[in-house]
C-alpha cells in the first residue's frame, strides 16, 4: 500500500482530520473517511453527477478529484444543505414536486443546483435546464427535477440577498 | 379526510433529501472485507488455469477464491418453476471449464480495502484458450460447452403458443403482410450499482445480507438452499434501493459469494459493483428479432398472425428463466382481436452478458413489432394507420377478454378496458385531424415532422399473493409491515394512503416496513407492477380488519354499538357527535389481547391488464440525422389512481427510459464479443435535454374487477410503446412508411435509411 | 474503478514542477483539471507512478489580452470562458465554444491547456487552436520553446510535447475589426464528444472576405484546418452558393473514422453540414 498523507478537510464547516492514500477520490474520502455517505457514487468516471459536491462554492464531480486535492478548500455536501430542521428551498421544492423517486441521484442534483444558483441566481429556465443536463437520473424523466429547481430558483431570487 | 386519489408528497422523501439514505454502499460493519470480482476478459474460451499466487501475496489480501474453492456451491436456480430441462444452462457463481462472456466471474478477491482488492484482482491471471464466440441469435445454434455438455446446443428452449385456426385465416386472407424488426440490447441501468454487505452474528448464528432488493424473501430461500442454511439462519434486509427496473435484486453470483464469504472468512464482507462491472455483469435485456406474417382482410383486420421471435439470451439462462420470451409470446397480440395466432419464441444463447427482464419485458419489444406491423398493414392497404387500429381493437363489450393463451402460469384474460374509447380520447387531446394538417403544412414548407401513434396492453399485479400486518400502538401511530419491496417507486406513501383512508388516521402517523425477511414470513417483492395491486389490496383488507376490531372494542368502552362509531383523524368518534376516544387508547386497551392489529392477505390467480396509447411528434434534421421529440402524450387507464402525482412520475420516468432504448442506448459488441459500450461515455442514457415534456392523460375508466381497490399497475405504462410511437413518427417525418425496423434509431442508422447503404 | 497507487506531489512553484518533470519524465503525469486524466486512472487505463498537481501554481492561472491576441495560462479553466474574456468576436466565439464542452461541473475543473495536452480529436479547444493557428509554449528545465499548432498534434492522444515539458501557455491571435465567426457541433447528446464540428472565422471588408479560417474536428485523429478552402473563400462574398460549394469540398477532403456512434459515411456528411452551418453563421 502506498503511504498515507495526513490532511484536514473542511466539510460543511467542520474540520475532519484524515489519513489517506493520495489515490483515494474525494468521493471515497467523504464517504468512508469523513462518514458523510450522502454523496453518492454512480459511475466513477464523471458522467452521472451523483457525486457532485461544492468545492470553494463550485459544483464539481468528487469522483474526479483526489481527496488530497481538497486540502485547504471549503467543501459542501448534501448533509450541509438544510438549516437544522428547515429544508433548503431546493430540498423543499424537490419534495413538493416529486423531484425524486429512488433518491440516489438527488444529492448530486441538489448540490449542482445549489452551487449554480448561488453563482448565477438569475438563470433563465432554459439555462437551468441546460445545467441540469450535467447529471443523470434514471427514475423521474427529469420533468419534476427541472420544475423543482426552477421553482426554487424563483424563491431564492425573491429572498433578500446577503 | 380522503387520502385515495390525492397527489400527496411522499412520506419517504425526507431522509433522501437530507443525505441520510441507507443505500447498499452506506452499510458498513466493523472490520469488513471488500470483495472484488475477477472477470473474464474474453467472450468465449476454455479455462486452462487461474493463477492467484502473486495477488495473494499482496499486503491486505485476506483470501482469493476460484471455482475450486466454491466447488460445493450449485449454480443459480430459476425463480420460475418447471424448467428442469434448462438446468445445464444455469450460471455457476464462478465460471467452471469455460468462460462464456466478457465479465463472467472467474475469481474473487477479499481484501481490507476496495483499492487493494482491485490491485490484487489486477494481479490474478486467467489463462484462457480463446474460442470463436457466437454473437447472432438468429444464426443456427452451436454447442453450448464443447466436451462438458455433449450435444447440448445454444437453444435452451422454444416457446410455442397459439390459438385459433391459422390455416383458415391465411387461406381467407386478402393479403399477407410480412415484417422483420429488431430491438437492440439495452437494460435498466439503475443509478445505484449492485452491492451488499453480509454480516454473520456469531452469537445468534444468523447471517444478514444488507443491500437486498426486489425479491428479498425469494433470495433468502434461494441462497439458504445453495449454502445449506437452515431456516432462520439467513435474513435479507433492504435499505434504500437506487432504482430497480427489473434487473436489480435478482439473484446474481456476487450475492451468493458475499454470503458464503462472510460465513467462511468469519468477517463481514462488502461488495459494491463499479459501473463498468455493472454494464458487463448485471442483466442485459431486450435484444429480440421478430419475424411476423399477418393475414389481413380488406379493412386491415388481422385474421391471423404468425410470429417467430428470437431472444438473444446472452451467455446463460439466469433467474428469469424463459420469462421474457414467454411474455413476448403472450403479449404480442396486444389490444387487438387477432382471432388466430401462433408464435415460436426461440431462446438462444450467445457469448454476451446474460439477459433478464427490464421494465415492460417482452412488451416494449412486442409492442414495437406489433405496432410496426399495424403501420405496415396500413401502408400496404393504403389505409390510415389509426383506422387500422380502430378496426382491430378489442371492443369494450368483449371484456373480460380471454386471450386463450397462458403466461407465467396464469391465463391471459384482459379483465377490463375501453380500448377504442381511450384511443379516441388521445386523438381528441391531440386535435388529431388539425394536428395532422398542421404537420402536413410544415412538411410542405420543407420541414421533416411527423406523428406516430401506438396502442398497447400492459399486465400488472402478478400474484400469487401478498401479506400485510398493521399494528397501532398506544401513541396512535401505525406500522404497516409488508413483504413487498421498494425500489424507489413510492411504495410507502401509496400503502400509507390506502391505510389512512381506511382507518381514518393522518398519514404522518403511518410508517411502512418493507423488504425485511425477519419481520414477516412471506413476501413476493417488487416486480411486474404488482405492489399497489397486491400489497395495496392486502393493506386495504388488513386496514378493514383493524378498523372493525377498533370499532368493536371502542363500542364496548363507550357502551355503544360499532355502527354508531366511525374512525376519523386518529380518533374513534360517535357518528352523531359526542363521545370520542383516541385510537391509541383503543390500542392500549387491547395490549393484553394481542394489541390493535389487522392482517390482510390478498391472493390473485389472474393478472390485471391496464392499457394505453402513446403519441409522439418528432422533427428530423436530415442533415445531421438529429431527432427532436416535439411532443409526447401518453394516455393510460390505471383503473383507479391512488396518488396521481406518483403515477405520472412513474409514467414520465418510464417514458424517458423508453426514449433511451429507442434512440440512444445500445450494448454494441465487436466481432470478438468485446463490449464496446462499457462506460457512460458510450452507453448513452437520456439527460434532461433528450427528454421532452411528457403529457399524461390519466384515466380511471375501467377499474379492475379483480381487486378491492379497482387498481391496476402503473410501472410500465410509460415505457411500453415508446419505441413503437417514435418509429412511426420518424417514418411520418421522413414520409417513408416502414423505414424504421430497428431500435435504437441512432443517427448512424437514420443516416443509412436516408442515404442508403454506402461502400 | 479505483486508481492504481501513485505518489502525489503538489509543488508550489513552476520551477519545482519543471524539476519534477525532468526527474520523473514518462513515469509522471501532470494533474490540472483532471477531467480526462482521472477517469482514465479510475479505469486503470492510465497508471502514472507520480502525479504532479499544478493546481497551486497561481502564476499559471491567467488570461491576458493585447493587440496581438490572447494569452491563456495553463490553469485557465473552461468556465473562465463562460463570459467573454475579451471584447469582440474572439471572446464571443470562445464563450460559445466553451458552452459546448462537456457539462457545467466539468468546465469548473477542466482546463484549456489540459485539453490540448490530452489531444482528444473531438476536443473543441483543439479545433479552436488548430483553426486559429495558436502557438503553444512549452517549458522544461532545458528552457522554453514555442510550438506552432501545426506541429503540435501527432495524432489521437499524442502531441509534440517531450516527457519533461509542461504546456504553460497558449497564444491565440486576435480577431479584430471585421472578423465574424461561426461554430457548429453535432454530438449524440448535449455535452457529448463531437461526432463532427466546424469552426469558421471570416474577416470581411465591404462585404468581401479578406481572410478566412476554417477547421473541422471530431472527424479524424486530430482537428484539421482546411487551408485550401480558406483560400477559396477569400475574395468572395461567402454567398450561400459558395458556402455550399465549400461544404461539398470539405466533404470530399476528409477521411473520417468510424466508431460505435458514427460510420465514416455519416461523419463525412456531418462535416459538410457543420462546415455549412459554421460558415453560414460567420457570413450572416
Amino acid at each position: 500500500m502506498a503511504s498515507k498523507i495526513n490532511i484536514d478537510l473542511a466539510v460543511n464547516g467542520t474540520s475532519h482530520a484524515v489519513s489517506i492514500e493520495p489515490r483515494r477520490t474525494l468521493a471515497d474520502v467523504l464517504r468512508d473517511d469523513c462518514g458523510l455517505t450522502g454523496t453518492h457514487i454512480g459511475c466513477e468516471h464523471g458522467v452521472c453527477g451523483a457525486c457532485t459536491v461544492l468545492v470553494d462554492d463550485k459544483p464539481v464531480r468528487s469522483c474526479l478529484m483526489f481527496g488530497v486535492q481538497a486540502e485547504g478548500k471549503a467543501i459542501r455536501t448534501v448533509e450541509g444543505l438544510a438549516n437544522g430542521d428547515t429544508l433548503h428551498p431546493l430540498q423543499q421544492a424537490f419534495w413538493e414536486n416529486h423531484g425524486l423517486q429512488c433518491g440516489f441521484c438527488t444529492p448530486g442534483f441538489l448540490m449542482l443546483s445549489a452551487g449554480v444558483l448561488e453563482q448565477n441566481p438569475d438563470m433563465s429556465d432554459d439555462e437551468i435546464r441546460d445545467v441540469l443536463s450535467s447529471n443523470l437520473c434514471r427514475c423521474t424523466g427529469y420533468q419534476n427535477i427541472v420544475k423543482a429547481v426552477q421553482i426554487a430558483a424563483r424563491e431564492l431570487r425573491a429572498r433578500p440577498r446577503v | 379526510m380522503s387520502y385515495i386519489g390525492r397527489s400527496l408528497r411522499r412520506i419517504e422523501d425526507r431522509p433522501l433529501l437530507l443525505g441520510k439514505g441507507s443505500f447498499a454502499a452506506d452499510c458498513n460493519a466493523p472490520g469488513h472485507l471488500h470483495m472484488r470480482v475477477v472477470r473474464s476478459p474474453v467472450a468465449f474460451g476454455r479455462i486452462l488455469g487461474v493463477e492467484t499466487a502473486e495477488a495473494a501475496a499482496l499486503e491486505g489480501v485476506a483470501a482469493i477464491w476460484t471455482a475450486d474453492d466454491v466447488a460445493g456451491l450449485p449454480p443459480i436456480d430459476f425463480r420460475q418453476m418447471g424448467l428442469e430441462r434448462l438446468a445445464p444452462y444455469r450460471q455457476w457463481v464462478l465460471a467452471r471449464h469455460y468462460v462464456r462472456y466478457v465479465g463472467d466471474p472467474v475469481a474473487v478477491v477479499f481484501a481490507v480495502d476496495p483499492y487493494v482488492a482491485e490491485d490484487a484482482a489486477d494481479l490474478v491471471f486467467c489463462d484462457i484458450e480463446e474460442l470463436a464466440p457466437q454473437l447472432d441469435a438468429t444464426a443456427e445454434p452451436v454447442t453450448f460447452m464443447p466436451d462438458i455438455h455433449l450435444g447440448l446446443l445454444s437453444e435452451p428452449a422454444v416457446i410455442r403458443r397459439g390459438y385459433g385456426d391459422l390455416d383458415a385465416a391465411f387461406a381467407a386472407a386478402h393479403k399477407i403482410v410480412a415484417l422483420e424488426v429488431k430491438v437492440g440490447r439495452h437494460t435498466g441501468v439503475p443509478l445505484e450499482t449492485r452491492g451488499g454487505l453480509a454480516v454473520h452474528d456469531a452469537d445468534t448464528d444468523v447471517l444478514t445480507l444488507y443491500g437486498a432488493a426486489k425479491v428479498p424473501h425469494y433470495n433468502r430461500d434461494a441462497i439458504s438452499r445453495m449454502l445449506g442454511l437452515a431456516p432462520g439462519r439467513l435474513e435479507l434486509s433492504e435499505g434504500h434501493v437506487g432504482g430497480g427496473f427489473g434487473i436489480r435484486g435478482e439473484l446474481y453470483p456476487e450475492d451468493v459469494l458475499l454470503c458464503a464469504a462472510a460465513l467462511r472468512l468469519r468477517r463481514p464482507v462488502k461488495w459494491i459493483e463499479d459501473r463498468k462491472e455493472h454494464l458487463l455483469a448485471a442483466n442485459h435485456s431486450r435484444d429480440q428479432v421478430y419475424r411476423l406474417h399477418a393475414a389481413v382482410d380488406q379493412r386491415g383486420f388481422i385474421l391471423g398472425l404468425k410470429a417467430e421471435v428470437f431472444t438473444d439470451q446472452g451467455a446463460y439462462v439466469r433467474t428469469h428463466g424463459t420469462t421474457v420470451t414467454d411474455l413476448s409470446a403472450a403479449m404480442l397480440p396486444g389490444p387487438y382481436v387477432i382471432p388466430a395466432y401462433s408464435v415460436e419464441g426461440h431462446i438462444r444463447l450467445t457469448n454476451k452478458t446474460p439477459a433478464g427482464t427490464y421494465r415492460a419485458p417482452g412488451r416494449y419489444e412486442s409492442t414495437f413489432a406489433r405496432e410496426r406491423l399495424i403501420d405496415r398493414i396500413a401502408t400496404e392497404l393504403a389505409l390510415a394507420p389509426v383506422e387500422v387500429r380502430r378496426v382491430n381493437l378489442i371492443a369494450a363489450e368483449a371484456m373480460p377478454f380471454d386471450r386463450g393463451i397462458e403466461t407465467l402460469g396464469t391465463a391471459v384474460v384482459y379483465d377490463s378496458g375501453k380500448y377504442r374509447d381511450l384511443l379516441e380520447r388521445v386523438l381528441d387531446r391531440l386535435s388529431y385531424d388539425r394536428l395532422q394538417a398542421e404537420l402536413a403544412a410544415r412538411r410542405d414548407r420543407g420541414e421533416h415532422v411527423g406523428l406516430g401513434i401506438a396502442c398497447f396492453v400492459e399486465k400488472s399485479g402478478l400474484g400469487p399473493q401478498d401479506l400485510v400486518r398493521i399494528k397501532v400502538d398506544g401513541r396512535g401511530t401505525v406500522a404497516i409491515v409488508t413483504g413487498v419491496a421498494s425500489v424507489g417507486q413510492g411504495v410507502e406513501t401509496v400503502l400509507a394512503q390506502i391505510c389512512a383512508e381506511t382507518i381514518g388516521i393522518p398519514i404522518e402517523r403511518i410508517s411502512v416496513i418493507h423488504g425485511q425477511t425477519d419481520r414477516i414470513e412471506i413476501g413476493f417483492g417488487a416486480f411486474a407492477s404488482r405492489v399497489t395491486v397486491m400489497a395495496g389490496s392486502a393493506v386495504k383488507i388488513a386496514s378493514e380488519a383493524l378498523r372493525d376490531r377498533a370499532l368493536e372494542t371502542a363500542a364496548k368502552l363507550l357502551q355503544t354499538s360499532p355502527d354508531a362509531l366511525r374512525l376519523s383523524g386518529g380518533m374513534v368518534e360517535a357518528v352523531g357527535g359526542g363521545a370520542s376516544l383516541p385510537l391509541g387508547d383503543v390500542a392500549l386497551h387491547l395490549e393484553g389481547a394481542g394489541g390493535l392489529t389487522g392482517e390482510g392477505r390478498f391472493v390473485a390467480g389472474h393478472m390485471t391488464y391496464p392499457y394505453g396509447v402513446h403519441a409522439a411528434q418528432v422533427k428530423v434534421d436530415p442533415s445531421t440525422c438529429a431527432i427532436t421529440i416535439e411532443r409526447y402524450l401518453i394516455g393510460y387507464d390505471v383503473g383507479r389512481a391512488i396518488n396521481p402525482m406518483l403515477i405520472e412520475g412513474q409514467i414520465v420516468g418510464a417514458a424517458a427510459q423508453g426514449i433511451g432504448g429507442a434512440l440512444l442506448e445500445e450494448f454494441v459488441y465487436d466481432e470478438n464479443g468485446q463490449p464496446l459500450a462499457a462506460s457512460f461515455a458510450d452507453y448513452l442514457m437520456p439527460t434532461c435535454h433528450e427528454v421532452p415534456a411528457i403529457e399524461v392523460l390519466l384515466r380511471e375508466d375501467a377499474p379492475s374487477p379483480l381487486n378491492p381497490l379497482g387498481v391496476k399497475g402503473a410501472g410500465e405504462a410509460g415505457i411500453n410503446a415508446v419505441g413503437a410511437a417514435l418509429a412511426a413518427a420518424i417514418d411520418a417525418a421522413l414520409q417513408r412508411p416502414g423505414a424504421v425496423t430497428q431500435l435504437p434509431i441512432t443517427p448512424a442508422r437514420l443516416h443509412r435509411i436516408l442515404r442508403g447503404p454506402q461502400s | 474503478m479505483k486508481p492504481a497507487p501513485f505518489d502525489y506531489v503538489r509543488p508550489a512553484s513552476l520551477s519545482e514542477v519543471l524539476a519534477l518533470l525532468a526527474k520523473h519524465k514518462d513515469d509522471c503525469k501532470i494533474l490540472a483539471g483532471g477531467q480526462s486524466l482521472v477517469p482514465a486512472m479510475n479505469f486503470r487505463l492510465a497508471r502514472p507512478a507520480v502525479l504532479i498537481d499544478i493546481n497551486d501554481i497561481r502564476e499559471l492561472d491567467y488570461i491576458r489580452s493585447d493587440d496581438s491576441g490572447l494569452t491563456i495560462g495553463a490553469l485557465t479553466r473552461h468556465a473562465a470562458f463562460h463570459r467573454s474574456v475579451v471584447a469582440g468576436p474572439l471572446g464571443a466565439m470562445l464563450s460559445k465554444v466553451a458552452s459546448n464542452i462537456a457539462h457545467y461541473p466539468i468546465r469548473q475543473r477542466g482546463t484549456f491547456a489540459g485539453s490540448l495536452a490530452h489531444a482528444d480529436p473531438a476536443s473543441e479547444w483543439c479545433l479552436v487552436a488548430t483553426t486559429l493557428d495558436a502557438a503553444i509554449v512549452a517549458k522544461s528545465t532545458r528552457g522554453e520553446r514555442t510550438i506552432a499548432i501545426g506541429d503540435f498534434f501527432n495524432g489521437t492522444f499524442s502531441t509534440d510535447l517531450e516527457a519533461d515539458e509542461l504546456l504553460t501557455e497558449i497564444r491565440l491571435p486576435a480577431l479584430g475589426q471585421g472578423w465574424r465567426t461561426g461554430f457548429y457541433e453535432f454530438s449524440r447528446r448535449a455535452g457529448d464528444f463531437a461526432l463532427g464540428m466546424a469552426l469558421a472565422a471570416l474577416r470581411f471588408e465591404a462585404g468581401i472576405v479578406r481572410e478566412a479560417r476554417l477547421g473541422v474536428g471530431g472527424v479524424s485523429d486530430r482537428a484539421i484546418r482546411l487551408r485550401k478552402l480558406e483560400a477559396r473563400l477569400v475574395g468572395g462574398a461567402a454567398s450561400p452558393q459558395m458556402i455550399d460549394t465549400i461544404a461539398h469540398e470539405a466533404w470530399a477532403s476528409v477521411s473520417p473514422i468510424g466508431d460505435i456512434h458514427a460510420t465514416p459515411e455519416y461523419r463525412r456528411d456531418l462535416v459538410a453540414t457543420a462546415v455549412r452551418r459554421a460558415l453560414a453563421e460567420a457570413a450572416a
